[in-house]
Order: structure tokens, then sequence, then C-alpha cells
């Protein structure tokens, strides 16, 4: 086994130990040991994807002295890398983008821990999209949800208080459902490893033998990680989640938490249950209704939004049901459409936190959207991240989700049929919508003000230009070198199966 | 509750408005300071931060507090509750019924053609002991056979402990940041006025049994491997322990062996110990090297490899995690 192979284990123990010192470290030491993981994650991952690219195969690695169904193993493939590179981006840009503004609304004496939840949430992340067993899934969507809610309330005010209730009330819940479908899973086949799993479920399909229970289990997983990843109508802890935390807790939240909840059930589609099994199921067409009408409903909301943070917040639950739209055509199209957006609106959402975050402390405090207005002439580099948040989710071409757009389009002329018509009615009603909002935002920021103010220009910290720096490069990539980063993805969900 | 409310509110601004008459002008000049300069440079004029957090947070509490005074008072309020009621229970009621209806349909709950009795658990059984020593092999699989898994668990007790910690533990600046904290600081025995101090009974019982107690936490820790029992139920037993002990004698008392100090280091340490010690049977094990750790006698004490080491570590950490908890549930400190 050569040495690069090892990374993603070394990737998951540096972060758990390092999480583990930072409980004992002061605020600035805090600060360095966690940019030290996540950039060192991000060599590594860095590193592991371009070795998985170049072999094109994926391997396991096993985690202990005992193969597969007998102990735990992660998997590692071209797919899995791609993925947890974009999200390491983020989190990394992300954590600097914030980190300014974090010192100040938070608890000196509880700035470690506040280290430790974006720690742990990386972790978490890591272990989600390289584990191979169900199981071991579930362990680190424990460690995720807990992570997460720590970064909801973070702030410790009232309303980031009634957030976190709300999250955890409806995330426990989620978290409970998959629980009982991985229950039932096993206890219909007796296995709790992927590959395992999914060959006798497709015995079982086949023989129609305990098709309840695995209707049942397939059905609870889905809803399960719906309900966590704010799929419409389990999005009213959302909108109260985002907005109350600081930026860079809400760029984590929106692109990272929720993001990895949705390719862990593209996992259990197509690793364990089977992307024929799960269509034969009739569960796709549910996904595609719910996703339609949460692309609509979740654009409305944004447009009434009166902040900033609560509009994009909105836009959240939009692009989520994108996501489920595309896995409701019930295509391998589909499929790789709603993987690709995951990685495009991750990029792109974060960056729409972290900058708004600067918008609204160069304009003075405020956190309304009337009160952005020339924005671009007070911060220029902020206003500029924006707008082209704004342009990539409302479809400009060249940007990354554009590409979302139109391979959903595609996939909706393949399947035809009622699908075709209802699919490009929403994407069109939901582009407009999208449209309306954020480019009117983002115009409002180009218009300056006429009230005989001064306009006072100013500079954002050195570390937080730099995310934000890098969050325009990142966007920018995956606009530019999308059909590479698509074919690397098609690759790898090819030998995902 | 509802007298409360206003009194809190009013204490808060007379907070505020003493805090700004006493720093009023050098807030002004680091104001215009600040708005000539970068916003947030290094030295960041906090005390700006604080008073537009503590005006906005007081507006926010007086928002809240009428919008909900009017959603009660609303008549509609009251018919959209009661028909919530009654979906609620439907819902409820239909899901037990299809839960039911599912488990009615799954096989027979250890039967032999259990699906779930395969080859799994038949290697567990038959060379569980030989392959990691421990005669208990329910400890042997999840800390040797998936010990990745039970270094998940361990870690999602470290993550709670530490989400429990940032709600609740009480810092210096607490209360700038946190209403609770607010409250609890300015009425800091309301919880436990009623509970007797001192009390002889308690305090005589708990001469007998905290040792005990201790002592059956102890053994059951160190004969996981040989024995029902292992890091996480004797941590709890050993962390019950700590609880009656601190009931019975007060906080002063503890704080002689056990600090916030204390459980930091403690914690750190056994999960240290275990991270390092995966690490090593993990990356010896993807690799295909031999582990030169020895399993030993099965039925020794000594034996097993390191299933002895991490049943310790997860028994710290198990019971500095329970009475972590319940101290800072009940004190806002440890």
């Amino acid at each position: 086994m050569q040495l690069v192979q090892n990374f993603p284990f070394a990737c998951i123990l540096l972060t758990l130990i390092c999480a583990v010192i930072t409980s004992v470290l002061g605020s600035g030491a805090a600060r360095k040991m966690t940019l030290f993981v996540i950039g060192a994650v991000t060599a590594m991952t860095a590193c592991v994807m371009v070795y998985t690219l170049k072999t094109g195969d994926s391997y396991v690695y096993l985690m202990g002295h005992f193969p597969a169904p007998w102990g735990n193993e992660i998997r590692i493939g071209a797919l899995e890398t791609v993925m947890m590179m974009v999200f390491c981006l983020v989190i990394l840009f992300s954590f600097l983008g914030g980190l300014g503004r974090s010192m100040l609304q938070i608890e000196t004496s509880k700035y470690n821990i506040y280290c430790i939840m974006v720690d742990l949430t990386l972790l978490s992340l890591l272990a989600l999209v390289y584990t191979n067993d169900l199981f071991t899934g579930y362990v680190f969507i424990e460690i995720n949800t807990l992570a997460a809610a720590g970064l909801v309330m973070i702030r410790q005010n009232g309303k980031s208080l009634v957030a976190a209730v709300r999250y955890m009330i409806m995330n426990l819940l989620g978290s409970s459902l998959f629980l009982i479908g991985i229950v039932l899973l096993y206890s219909i086949t007796g296995h709790l490893l992927m590959q395992n799993l999914q060959e006798s479920i497709a015995v079982l399909a086949a023989t129609g033998e305990y098709r309840e229970p695995l209707t049942m289990a397939v059905a609870l997983m889905t809803v399960g990680l719906s309900m966590k990843s704010a799929l419409f109508p389990f999005d009213t802890w959302l909108p109260g989640a985002y907005s109350n935390s600081t930026p860079t807790a809400s760029a984590i939240l929106s692109s990272i938490v929720s993001k990895g909840y949705i390719f862990l059930l593209i996992k259990v589609y197509c690793r364990v249950i089977g992307f024929d099994v799960v269509v034969s199921l009739g569960v796709c067409d549910v996904l595609f209704v719910f996703g339609a009408i949460g692309m609509v409903m979740g654009s409305i909301n944004a447009m009434r939004a009166k902040t900033v943070r609560m509009m994009i917040a909105y836009s959240s639950v939009a692009q989520i049901g994108y996501i489920y739209l595309a896995l409701g055509m019930a295509s391998g199209a589909g499929v790789l459409c709603a993987l690709w957006h995951v990685a495009a609106h991750a990029a792109t959402k974060s960056m729409l936190f972290i900058s708004s975050a600067e918008l609204d402390e160069a304009s003075g405090g405020t956190h309304l959207r009337a009160d952005l207005r020339g924005g671009f002439y007070r911060s220029p580099l902020a206003a500029s991240a924006f707008a082209l948040g704004g342009a990539n989710l409302v479809g400009i071409p060249m940007l990354g989700v554009f590409m979302t757009k139109l391979m959903l389009s595609q996939a909706a002329i393949d399947a035809g049929g009622k699908h075709m018509v209802a699919a490009l009615v929403v994407l069109a009603v939901s582009t407009l919508l999208n449209a309306q909002y954020f480019l009117g935002t983002a115009v409002d920021l180009f218009t300056p003000r006429h009230d005989g103010k001064a306009v006072v220009r100013t500079r954002p910290q050195a570390l937080t230009a730099a995310g934000i720096a890098g969050f325009i490069v990142l966007n920018l990539v995956l606009g530019f070198f999308a059909k590479d980063i698509l074919a690397a993805l098609a690759a790898g969900l090819a030998r995902f199966a | 509750m509802k007298r409360e409310r206003p009194d809190l509110l009013l204490r808060a601004r007379s907070r505020l408005t003493h805090f700004l008459a006493s720093s009023d002008e050098a807030l002004d000049e680091r104001m215009a300071q600040s708005q000539t300069q970068p916003a947030l440079s290094e030295e960041m004029p906090v005390d700006i931060e604080y008073r537009r957090m503590l005006e906005a947070e007081i507006e926010e509490e007086r928002e809240t507090a009428a919008r909900l005074r009017t959603w009660n008072e609303r008549r509609s309020g009251r018919l959209g509750r009661g028909v919530y009621c009654v979906l609620c229970v439907a819902v409820c009621l239909a899901m037990i019924a299809l839960f039911l209806y599912t488990a009615a349909c799954l096989p027979d709950y250890g039967s032999a053609g259990h699906p779930a009795n395969n080859e799994v658990p038949a290697r567990y059984i038959e060379s569980g002991l030989q392959e990691t020593g421990a005669v208990n092999i329910v400890t042997g699989m999840i800390l040797d056979y998936r010990a990745f898994d039970t270094l998940g668990e361990s870690s999602v007790l470290f993550t709670a402990a530490m989400v429990v910690l940032l709600l609740l533990r009480l810092d210096a600046d607490s209360q700038t940041f946190s209403p609770l904290a607010r409250v609890i600081r300015e009425q800091p025995h309301s919880d436990t006025f009623y509970e007797p101090h001192h009390d002889t009974i308690l305090q005589h019982a708990a001469k007998v049994l905290v040792p005990v107690v201790l002592l059956l936490g102890i053994y059951v820790v160190l004969n996981g491997h040989l024995s029902p029992g292992g890091g996480f139920s004797g941590g709890a037993i050993m962390g019950a322990a700590l609880m009656i002990y601190v009931t019975a004698f007060g906080f002063e008392a503890i704080r002689r062996f056990f600090t916030y100090r204390t459980y930091q280091r403690v914690v750190l340490c056994a999960l240290l110990t275990y991270a390092v010690s995966k690490c090593y049977s993990f990356y010896t094990g993807a690799n295909g090297l031999h582990s030169v750790i020895p399993l030993g006698t099965p039925g020794a004490i000594l034996s097993s490899g390191l299933i002895l080491v991490l049943n310790i570590c997860v028994g710290f950490i198990v019971t500095c995690t329970m009475y972590a908890f319940y101290a800072v549930f009940r004190k806002g400190e440890l």
C-alpha cells in the first residue's frame, strides 16, 4: 500500500486528535490549531484526489486488523475525493472569511469550543463521505448533528438558542428515523456493510420477499436524511439556524452540514439500496414533487425576507429543492446533476454568507436588505463576491449553477412526459424568482446612495479578504472547469455502485 | 414568569444606560476612529460591538415577548393550536400503526433462519476469543473488530460534553453574550434553594456508598474484557459515585480533587491515548504489518491486547462526561 493511500485515515485521526487537544487551548492557539487542521486535511485530500484520479479506481482501507464484514473499513474513490476536496476548500475559506467577526461574536473563553465544533464537523464529514459501513455512517451523523447544534447556538443569544432547539428537534427526529431504517435493513439482510447490503437487497427485491420492511426502510432513511438536509416541508428549522449564527457557522451549516447528509443519501441510494430498486419503489416521484415545491416556496420566502441573511437562508431551501428534483429524475444523469449541484451550491452559498456578513459590517452593522444599497463603494471585494454568488445562483453561463440548470433540463427532456413539463416549468419559475431577489440585491449593491453622506470605504481584514478571494477563485474554477470536474464525477459515479 | 420578564428587561436596560453613561465619550471617540480605520482590525473596539449587541438584544427580547403575548391572546391562535394537537395525535397514531405493521412483517427474532444469523456473528463467536483475546466477545466486537465505530461513539460523548459546556458553563464574561448566563448569575440559588444543605443522613450514606460504588465501577471497567461490563457501563457507575459525593458534600468538597482543569486533562489524556493506540492498530492493520501488542492469556486480567487500555480510557471519558453534565446542569460550572 502506498503512503498516499493512508491519507484519508490520517485525515480522520488527525482531525480527531487536534479537536481533543483544542479543548485545553486558549482562543489564539485554538484558532491556529484549527487553521492547521483544515489546511493539512485539504492538502492531504488534494493528494488523495490526484492519486484516485490518476489510477481511476477506488480502494478500501481497513480500519483495524479484520476485513470488512467483521471489521470497519472506509472506501476511497474519485467521487468521494473530488467532493471532499470541494468541502475542504469551502470549510477553509469559510473559516478564514469569518475569522474577524467570530472573534467578536463569541465569548473568548469558549472560542476553543467553537474551533472544536468546526473540527468535529470536518471529522464527521470525512467519515460520512468515506464510510463503507452504514452504521459507521450513523455514528458520524450523531457527531455531525451535535457539532452543528453547537455552531447554531455559538452566539448564545435568545434567537440562536430558539433556533438551536428547533434544529435539535427536527434533526434528532431525522437521525432516529434514519437509525430505524438501518435497523430494518439489518433485520431483513443481516448486513451493515454497503456491498453486502446491496447484494442481499438485490435478491430480496427480485424475489419480492420482505417487501414491506424494505419499502419502509427506504422511506424512513429518505425522510430522515431529507429532514436533516431541510427539504421542503421540513425546512422550518433552517432559516433561524442559518441566519442567527456567526458568518463562518452559517456558511459551514448551509454548505457542509446539509450537503454531507445529501451525499450520504446518494450513497445509500447508489451503494446500499441500488438505484433501480429505489426507482421501482417510487421514492423518486415523491422527491421530485417535494423538490419542485421546495424550489418555488424557498424562493418566494426569500423574496419576502427583510434581512440579507434570511434571504440567503431561504434561498438554500430552494437550492436543496434543485438537488432533490434532480434525484427525482430517476436517472443516472439526474444523480450526477444532484452531485454537481451539491458541490456548486456549497461553494456559492458559503461565499454569499461570508460576503454578506462583510457587507453588513461595512454598511454599519445593519442586517436589512435595504441598507446594503451602494455596498460596492464601501466594500468592493465583498460586493463583488456577493454579486458573483448571486449571478451564479441565477444561472449565468460560465458559472457552476448554470451547468446544474442545463443538466437538469437535459435530464427532464430525456425523461419526457409529465416529468419534462413539470421540471421545465418549475425551473423557469424558480430561475425568474432567483433573478428577482439576487439580481435585485446585486444591482442595489452597485447603485450609489444619494443621501449626501460621504462613502466610507472599509478594507476587510487580511484573512477575511483571503477567504473571500479564495471563494471567488473556487467558484470561477468550478464554473470554467465544469466539464472536467463533471467528467471526474461521472467516472467516480460509474464505479460508485 | 410573567412578572420576571419585565424585571429582567429593566435590569438589562439599566445596566445598558449605566454602561453608556460611564463610557459615552470614550466610545464616541473610538466610533469616530473606527469609521476612518478598517472596521475589523486587530485592536477592535470591542465595547462598541458590546453596546450594539446589548441594544439589539433588548430590542429583540421585547419584540419576541410582544409577539408571544399577542399570539397567545388571539382567538385564531387558540383554534390553530387545537387543530395542531388533533393533527399531531393523528400523525402519531398513523406512524404507530405503520411501525407495528412493519415489525410484524420482519423475520422472527432469534430464529435460526434469521438473516442476521450469518457468517459475521459466526466468526465473532467461534474465533473471537483467539483473535481478540477477550473472553467477553461483546467487548471484543466493539473494541477490536469494530473499534472505529466505538472511537466514533467516544467522540460523540466528547462532542456532547463540549456542546453542553458551551451552552451552560458560566465564565467571567458569559453574561455579555448569553441572556441565560445573566439570569443564572442574578439568581444563583433559585433552583437549589429548597434543597437541604449538609443533610446528615445523605452524608452518612454517601460516606459508605461512594467508596463501594467507585470500587464497583473500577471493577466493571477493569474486567470489561472478562465479564459483562466495560468502559461505558463502569464509567457510568463511577460517574454516579461522583454525583452522590457532590450532592452530599457540595461543590467545595469535590473541588479539592476534581475541577474543570482535572476534567479537561483527564478527558484529553484518555481520548488521546485512545486515538493514538487506534492510530497504531488501524495503520498496521491496513498496511498488513504485524502488530507487536501481545494478546496475553485469555482470562487473565492483563490480556486481550489494547482492549484493557481502551476500556480504561472509555471509562475515564464516560465518568468525567457524566459528572460534567450533572455539574454544569446544576450549577453552571465544574
